[in-house]
């Protein structure tokens, strides 16, 4: 360590001789699966007759989709009052539901975008999926909001248009500027995953052997041709759009969290809500991507393109926003003692040990606890425990947004208004039939779009380095 | 033989393996063609390079739609609560560059998405469903595992003979012409 000042001009000899090992890195495609083997592959799900799972579980999701078809039915023809809203909680399921299904579609563009810009190869495995997610989550929660305004038929009122009364949209409101994340989140996030599917969508076409497969897949491959000076553009596109999706993905649930935080009520109105927001919803995003692509995975035999390395950095994503999360919890504990504002306070205290303390402990051992399974490597290997853990999740984060959104608003400034929220059937048909709409939409869009991105999981493939020897 | 060049869209060749393709590209850049082409199933890492194509346009498409999405932004919530219906709420100004700006934000992710979106499209000249490339029985392959460079006629170099044996001199395998 004497010569460490100077050594930038004395070189040690050693250094020309020895080569530096090559760093291992862990395989994306196990047992060198070739070029044909990937589109044979990914081609083959769409191209087989339909199996009978698909024709089973389609069924079955269409009925638990229709209960959100009946449950919106009866709420628009009845009236508000038939959803267990009422003083002082005028945000009850609806909100939580909204909030939900976005946080859901968070992990899709963090996939896509995000390890896009910071060069995570094993992304292109579970991208394609990830993004239908979001789009599909994205069209959940819209329901929400969307007939939460109560006359639905006046929905169009948030969007900046004339109508017969003279009057705008409302911009210093955080309920109009949400309007706009979504809105935006919602089109940039189809237009993304659209891009990327038409070089699948052209291989698809190509292999085409009846005629309206043939028509089908060449309207939506646009005549796509894979020259490189077209895969020039789209490469630089799909950057351009991975880096305008990134800052778009945290400012969407930002703004879903101003929903909450511009307000005056006790529990909300705190400056950590847009990263904690930021963080739960790439939490849960991730569960449900889990959730999807470990039954897929076992259904198609994707285990040479979907390995353990996935599923162990997917688990590893979880583990450390999960614990962001649980952090988040104790920070609002403390800065609401630290205050020194009694309603701050109040809320908390009321949050943990109030009328709703179950749903908190609810949201703590399932947010908080579980995902510290994933320190065990054991336990990443065994994924049907994964899969469970993955659906303690899903449930905890649901709470979390029950949590923050009932509790504050049932007990806030003065206990002569104070009251408890529960929801009625209706609510509870609406929200448990998007899960079934969710499911049509993923299932068609398993049945006919390209699942795996074929020509990013190539360009990862070792074959594909023109230097490689 | 001299086939006449009006009638032909050019000459397409394959490779098998990516390294091949790659060099191929080189040695046809520095040939000094400007018509032609390289397909390959997914993107090469540095075949822009080999290729010696200038950098895409698509990041000005993407710039200009930001701008106007900034712009239409601000006039938008200018017009409509400080203009046409002016209201004070909350006690904040009519306009100022702060309350909406989570609306200028989106509004200009926005519109850069459609720009580079659209962009990218028109820059590709997409969609294009009738080329004379998809006639071509091998050229299904491509968008599977098969890479293939193709000498345009358009390109002042060309002629088919000489293209054809040049093609041939890289390696390229299956050697076609391709008619218009």
């Amino acid at each position: 360590m004497a010569h460490a000042h100077d050594s930038s001009s004395e070189r040690p000899a050693i250094l020309d001789k020895v080569r530096p090992a090559e760093l291992p890195r862990p395989k994306l495609i196990l047992n060198d699966r070739g070029f044909h083997w990937i589109t044979d592959k990914v081609c083959g799900i769409v191209e087989e007759p339909t199996p009978l799972w698909w024709k089973v579980l389609f069924g079955v999701a269409l009925f638990i989709a229709s209960f959100t078809g009946l449950g919106l039915f009866y709420l628009v023809s009845t009236g508000t009052g038939t959803w267990g809203l009422r003083s002082p909680v005028g945000w009850g399921w609806a909100i939580v539901n909204f909030v939900f299904w976005v946080g859901i579609g968070h992990a899709g563009t963090l996939i896509s975008a995000i390890l896009c810009l910071l060069r995570q190869k094993w992304r292109t495995s579970i991208n394609r999926a990830a993004e239908a997610m979001t789009i599909f989550a994205v069209m959940c929660a819209g329901i929400f909001p969307l007939f939460h305004v109560g006359r639905v038929w006046f929905g169009w009122w948030l969007l900046p248009l004339p109508n017969q009364n003279g009057i705008w949209p409302q911009f210093r409101s955080p309920l109009e500027w949400d309007v706009f994340a979504v809105s935006t989140y919602f089109t940039v996030s189809t237009l993304f995953w659209y891009m990327g599917m038409v070089p699948d969508l052209g291989a698809i076409r190509d292999r085409a052997k009846t005629w309206w497969r043939k028509a089908f897949y060449s309207v939506l491959a646009l005549g796509w041709r894979s020259g490189n000076r077209q895969w020039s553009n789209f490469e630089m596109a799909y950057l351009l759009l991975a880096g305008l999706s990134t800052p778009l993905v945290l400012s969407v649930h930002t703004i879903v969290s101003f929903d909450f935080a511009v307000s005056n009520v006790p529990g909300w109105h705190t400056t950590i809500f847009p990263p904690y927001f930021v963080a739960g919803a790439i939490f849960s995003g991730f569960a449900m991507v889990l959730t999807l692509m470990l039954p897929l995975r076992a259904i198609y035999r994707l285990h040479d393109v979907i390995n353990q390395y996935h599923i162990d950095n997917m688990c590893k994503i979880i583990l450390a926003t999960g614990t962001m999360v649980g952090y988040a919890y104790a920070t609002e504990f403390f800065i609401a003692a630290y205050s020194g504002n009694v309603y701050e306070k109040f809320a908390f205290i009321n949050r943990a040990f109030g009328q709703y303390s179950w749903a908190y402990w609810i949201m703590v051992s399932c947010n908080v606890i579980t995902p510290q399974f994933f320190w065990f490597k054991k336990v990443r290997e065994n994924h049907s425990l994964v899969w469970i853990i993955c659906i303690f999740v899903n449930v905890g984060m649901w709470f979390e947004r029950f949590v923050i959104t009932c509790t504050s608003l049932a007990n806030d400034y003065l206990p002569s208004s104070w009251g408890y929220y529960s929801p009625t059937i209706v609510d509870i048909f609406t929200f448990f039939g998007t899960f079934g709409f969710f499911s049509v939409l993923f299932l068609l869009f398993i049945r006919f779009l390209p699942l795996l991105p074929m020509a990013e999981i190539k360009m990862v493939a070792p074959q594909a380095d023109p230097h490689a020897h | 033989m001299n086939e006449r060049n009006e009638h032909i869209y050019g000459v397409a060749c394959t490779f098998r393996k990516p390294a091949d393709v790659f060099h191929a590209a080189e040695k046809v850049r520095d040939a000094g063609w400007t018509r032609w082409d390289v397909h390959t199933p997914f993107p090469i890492h540095g075949l822009d390079q080999a290729m010696g194509l200038p950098r895409s346009k698509v990041p000005r498409l993407t710039l200009l739609g930001g701008v106007t999405g900034f712009i239409t932004g601000c006039l938008l919530t200018w017009y409509m609560n400080s203009y046409d219906y002016p209201l004070i709420v909350g006690g904040k100004p009519y306009w100022s560059a702060i309350y909406p700006f989570p609306v200028l934000y989106e509004c200009t992710i926005l519109f850069a998405a459609f720009g580079t979106f659209f962009g990218q499209f028109i820059l590709n000249r997409l969609p294009h469903h009738h080329h004379p490339l998809f006639e071509l029985p091998n050229f299904a392959r491509v968008s599977d595992d098969t890479f293939m460079v193709v000498l345009e006629a358009h390109d002042p170099k060309f002629h088919v003979d000489d293209s054809r044996n040049f093609l041939q001199s890289l390696g390229g395998q299956e050697i076609t012409v391709i008619r218009d």
